[in-house]
């Protein structure tokens, strides 16, 4: 009974009692794992094919001759032939169809056959695609026995690694997952710790304070690691995500998940002391992840944003956790080439939790 | 009685909140081993006085030792041999009742059998249920096993049978008297005189944070009527509580 007490035995059972919570929670389930997996799935289907041009080919065509034949060898456009010449007009009015096309056998003699191609306003940048790929194709049936006079040009592709879209949206949803995690995993937990008098209860024990942070934190951190690995590991396995140096790749964006987690939960700890209640805390919490969730190049990259709104994203956090979460996993950067996106989120991390010492409450 | 030995030692105990005074210079002894009652209405300073001497809350001024022990110096050291019943607290969500007795088995720093906690208050059915699946009765039951785990020397119990049927009621006084067989002292407060009256060894009327009262409950009921007290009605040998519990039956419910 003399024993001495022990602030480690207490801040790891606390640990323990807070995963298997965590585990039982579905909300912390759903938007660590859930969430992200659905749009890893969504995105990953949806993004595989590239650019397809959907070219309506009149009923009145003459299909067997060199032109639909090429067309058909062409991968990024797709015929549709099982439509009547009145549905094809609407569509193509309604730009469900890029672009229609009539080939005919020309009676008066050369050239051979006549194509009559009709663009749509409703679909301009498709349009255009189209029609540079038909220049090309029709360059090249009609040069096929020509010796070209001024230039010829030799195409060569060099080797590369795919850029997929996975290896885009799969470290933003990861970044995603720890921001909600750390955020609202942390605000909801420690608000309704406090709330329920569970924390004065523990206060009435000789647990430190730094031991129940430490062991929330713990477990917090574990979780959303758990997740991390998880959803890497989906990623690789079933959709491709590309892992440049394999496991080294993996311990190293777990570590950018762990700091990124820490620095989100110091966001976590400060919405827990500002909500008055329950119901406040998704209005707030919403505040600090939605924004970052739209800005931060989670689904997109950020230099598709308006310039006016890029000095915006630069500034947030899970920005430059993102950043550096693609230069590792695709471009195999080590850590220490990602050090400046790795200072920003240290800086954030220091200024949120001076910012939580100051807001947290116990009681 | 007066030769025991004062578990706690509260002099001249004061908490002033912002423009009020809660607590105004309590001085009493709670000696080891009794049963002591804090009663008065609410608002009297009954919690703030507990949770002075639990080391949960500042005093302003005055002095308080448990066992000895400064609650300004020795914080720590009186958490460990203390139990704490909260008025109303929660537990951590999502665990059974057996993995919040090992949680708070590893913050007292103590090995308990969560079982063994369990059958002393006779939840042992309980076992995988979560807290907020029990009754008023049970909860409390459970609250008062985890105030046992590290074997303390005093338990403190915060109005323990507010909001409880006669039999849960009942149930919870032969606990609390258990719990004073095995030699530790208890704290308790309550709104209910007739809980005091079975259950205490002295009590202390608190009203508006001054001790009003302090003694045996026989002591002041013979104080009271050597004033020449009369009770308006002429009293029975029974009350309608003795009526209900008769009718419904004394058996531990789980009701």
């Amino acid at each position: 009974m003399q024993k001495a007490y022990s602030n480690t035995t207490a801040t790891l059972t606390l640990a323990k009692a807070s995963f298997r919570s965590i585990l039982r929670s579905p909300s912390a389930v759903i938007f660590t794992l859930a969430f992200p997996l659905i749009f890893i799935l969504v995105f990953g289907f949806l993004s595989n094919g590239g650019i397809r041009v959907r070219l309506g080919v009149d009923p009145g065509s003459d299909l067997q001759n060199p032109v639909i034949a090429a067309m058909q060898q062409t991968k990024v456009i797709k015929l549709i032939q099982d439509k009547t010449a009145s549905e094809l007009r609407e569509s193509l009015e309604k730009g469900h169809i890029d672009a229609l096309i009539s080939v005919r056998r020309n009676t008066s003699g050369k050239p051979l056959f006549i194509a009559d191609i009709r663009y749509t306003s409703a679909s301009a940048d498709k349009g255009n695609i189209l029609r540079s790929l038909i220049t090309n194709l029709m360059y090249k049936l009609n040069m096929h026995d020509v010796k070209p006079s001024v230039a010829d040009v030799r195409e060569q592709t060099v080797k590369g690694r795919m850029y997929r879209t996975i290896d885009f949206i799969l470290p933003g949803q990861l970044g995603f997952s720890l921001l909600s995690t750390g955020v609202f995993g942390t605000a909801f937990v420690f608000f309704s710790l406090r709330q329920n008098l569970v924390i004065k209860r523990f206060f009435a024990t000789p647990v430190k304070r730094s031991s129940i942070v430490i062991g929330e934190g713990i477990a917090r951190i574990g979780f959303a690691l758990l997740g991390a690995l998880v959803i890497i590991l989906i990623g690789h396995f079933f959709f491709h995500f590309t892992l440049i140096h394999g496991f080294i790749t993996v311990i190293n964006m777990l570590i950018l998940c762990f700091l990124g987690v820490l620095v989100f939960m110091g966001f976590g700890f400060v919405v827990s002391g500002l909500a008055r209640s329950e119901s406040t805390i998704p209005p707030i919490s919403n505040i600090i992840t939605l924004p970052q969730f739209l800005l931060a190049g989670t689904f997109f990259s950020i230099e598709a944003f308006p310039e006016w709104l890029q000095p915006i994203s630069r500034v947030l956090p899970l920005t430059y956790l993102n950043d550096a979460m693609r230069l590792v996993a695709f471009e195999g950067a080590g850590l220490w080439e990602v050090k400046t996106q790795i200072l920003v989120l240290l800086v954030w991390g220091i200024a949120i939790y001076a910012l939580a010492v100051r807001t947290f409450k116990w009681e | 009685m007066q030769d025991k030995q004062a578990m706690i030692r509260v002099k001249d105990l004061v908490k002033k909140y912002d423009d009020f005074t809660a607590v105004k210079g309590l001085s009493f002894d709670v000696f080891e081993g009794e049963i002591f009652g804090l009663l008065g209405p609410n608002g009297a300073g009954k919690t703030t006085t507990l949770e002075i001497i639990e080391t949960l809350r500042q005093k302003t001024s005055g002095e308080v030792f448990v066992n000895g022990l400064s609650i300004d110096r020795d914080a720590h050291a009186i958490k460990q041999i203390i139990g704490v019943q909260l008025q109303a607290a929660g537990y951590y969500p999502n665990l059974n009742l057996i993995e919040l007795l090992e949680l708070f088995s590893g913050l007292y720093g103590v090995k308990a059998k969560p079982m063994e906690m369990l059958e002393k208050v006779n939840l042992q059915e309980k076992a995988k249920a979560r807290y907020k699946a029990l009754s008023g009765g049970q909860k409390q039951r459970f609250s008062i096993a985890t105030t046992l785990i590290n074997s303390p020397k005093i338990v403190f119990l915060d109005e323990p049978t507010t909001g409880l049927d006669p039999q849960a009621r009942r149930n919870l006084w032969q606990l609390i008297g258990e719990i004073r067989e095995s030699g530790t002292t208890v704290v308790l407060t309550t709104h209910y005189m007739d809980e005091a009256e079975q259950l205490c060894d002295r009590v202390a009327f608190v009203e508006r944070g001054e001790i009003i009262a302090l003694d045996t409950p026989d002591q002041l009921i013979d104080n009271l009527l050597k004033t020449g007290f009369e009770r308006k009605k002429e009293v029975k040998g029974a009350n309608l509580e003795d009526v209900f519990i008769h009718l419904t039956g004394q058996e531990w419910r789980e009701g």
